[in-house]
């Protein structure tokens, strides 16, 4: 059935549920791409067949112009999305992608995303005051300056503010400070523990 | 929750959103129609033909299955192709079964799309339309009720039975509420302000990320 390969793109986009990124089917992409050039070509020549009468073409014609729309309807909102969960990833996630997330996207997703990164850090630099403000933190209302976390995983030396560093191994405990842990607690390398 | 994602959502009304992932697996669902004139080589390219090629074409008259976004392309009112009938959901049978009660009805086994296909549906000139707008939108209300109270009352349990009978329009709504329960309950117990990890890592599974440094 024709246009069922970019369909099957966007079923798969759509069950992918929690905004999570499916690896890109460069692939399937390809040979929807494929199909709907020969649909064109099919439909250049039949077209100036009808023009000099053969009226019963027409309704082939519209067919396949059905078909051409269909697919790109598809392949466009198939994109589209895909570059939404990735712009997703820059606020939950943070500025660095890790591998495995880099391997689901093509190249040209990873620049878009390092541009989206881009103006993003520009935006934030301009607004609030000389430093700038950075909008991706104190996602949810901070309660205090210091807060208690516990490690999930080994992580490594940590250096706060001050200059002290912090070992951080599996299942050790501290008490950091709020803006600097926020990151790794969304990166699931920290746990926040409430008291 | 993915806070940060905010996909498109389906279109209200007679217009699809062109973007939405949602409506493009609606109008993949397929309607029943009759042939207006003999349609060459359509046989091959439905997939339902042996194969042959250029050959086959369906004569006039012929019944097809032709999913809504072919109907709709295909469908003009001065040159007639092809003419769509309303799958039976839609007929005054079931309009029957739906207002004496439409709680009982499964949704998701009638064609998940119930609301979004049926508002399609309208857009060919049907003389039945006001009849099944009408029916569409007293359906949506007699369930809503049901929908809104069990969503705000099934708190960390199994929903499975809850939504097995919704179609996609209710699932969604259905996962709103959920979201609002879970939320309030969090701000309750207080974890409102606890960091929490994105969920968007907790979907990638249990790779340990340090294996990929380097």
């Amino acid at each position: 059935m024709v246009g069922e390969r970019a369909v099957g793109l966007v079923r798969e986009l759509q069950s992918a549920a929690g905004g999570r990124l499916p690896p890109f089917r460069a692939e399937e992409l390809g040979q929807t791409l494929e199909e709907m050039r020969t649909l064109y070509e099919r439909n250049q020549a039949d077209v100036s067949e009808a023009k000099s009468g053969r009226t019963d073409l027409i309704f082939l014609i519209r067919f396949r112009h059905c078909c051409l729309l269909r697919n790109q309807r598809c392949i466009v909102a198939y994109l589209y999305d895909r570059l939404l969960r990735i712009r997703a990833l820059r606020w939950e996630y943070g500025s660095i992608l890790p591998n495995t997330i880099q391997f689901h996207m093509a190249a040209e997703e990873v620049e878009w995303f390092n541009r989206y990164k881009k103006s993003l850090a520009t935006y934030m630099r301009s607004v609030g005051g000389e430093e700038g403000l950075d909008l991706t933190q104190d996602i949810k209302p901070p309660k205090s300056l210091y807060i208690e976390v516990r490690c999930l995983r080994d992580y490594g030396e940590f250096e706060i503010d001050d200059g002290t560093t912090v070992l951080l191994k599996k299942n050790s405990q501290h008490f950091l400070p709020r803006w600097k842990c926020e990151q790794l607690i969304r990166q699931g390398v920290l746990e926040h523990i409430l008291s | 929750m993915a806070e940060a994602y905010f996909p498109v959502g389906p279109g209200l009304g007679p217009e699809e959103n062109f973007l939405s992932l949602d409506d493009i697996l609606m109008s993949q669902e397929k309607l029943p129609g009759r042939a207006e004139s003999n349609l060459p080589r359509l046989a091959f390219a439905l997939g339902q033909g042996s194969g042959a090629g250029s050959g086959d074409s369906i004569p006039e008259g012929s019944k097809l299955e032709i999913p809504m976004w072919l109907a709709k392309g295909l469908h003009d009112s001065k040159r007639r192709l092809i003419s769509v009938e309303l799958p039976k959901i839609y007929k005054e049978a079931w309009r029957t079964v739906f207002s004496a009660d439409a709680n009982v009805v499964d949704l998701h086994k009638m064609g998940p799309y119930y609301y979004g296909f049926g508002s399609q549906l309208l857009n060919f000139d049907n003389p039945e339309n006001p009849e099944i707008a009408q029916c569409i939108l007293q359906t949506f209300i007699n369930r809503f009720r049901r929908i809104m109270d069990s969503s705000q009352n099934a708190y960390n349990e199994d929903t499975s039975s809850l939504v097995a009978r919704l179609d996609e329009l209710e699932r969604a709504l259905f996962q709103a509420g959920q979201k609002g329960l879970n939320d309030f309950q969090c701000w309750e117990k207080g974890q409102a302000s606890q960091i929490t990890v994105s969920s968007l890592v907790q979907n990638y599974g249990k790779r340990k990320f340090t294996e990929m440094d380097g």
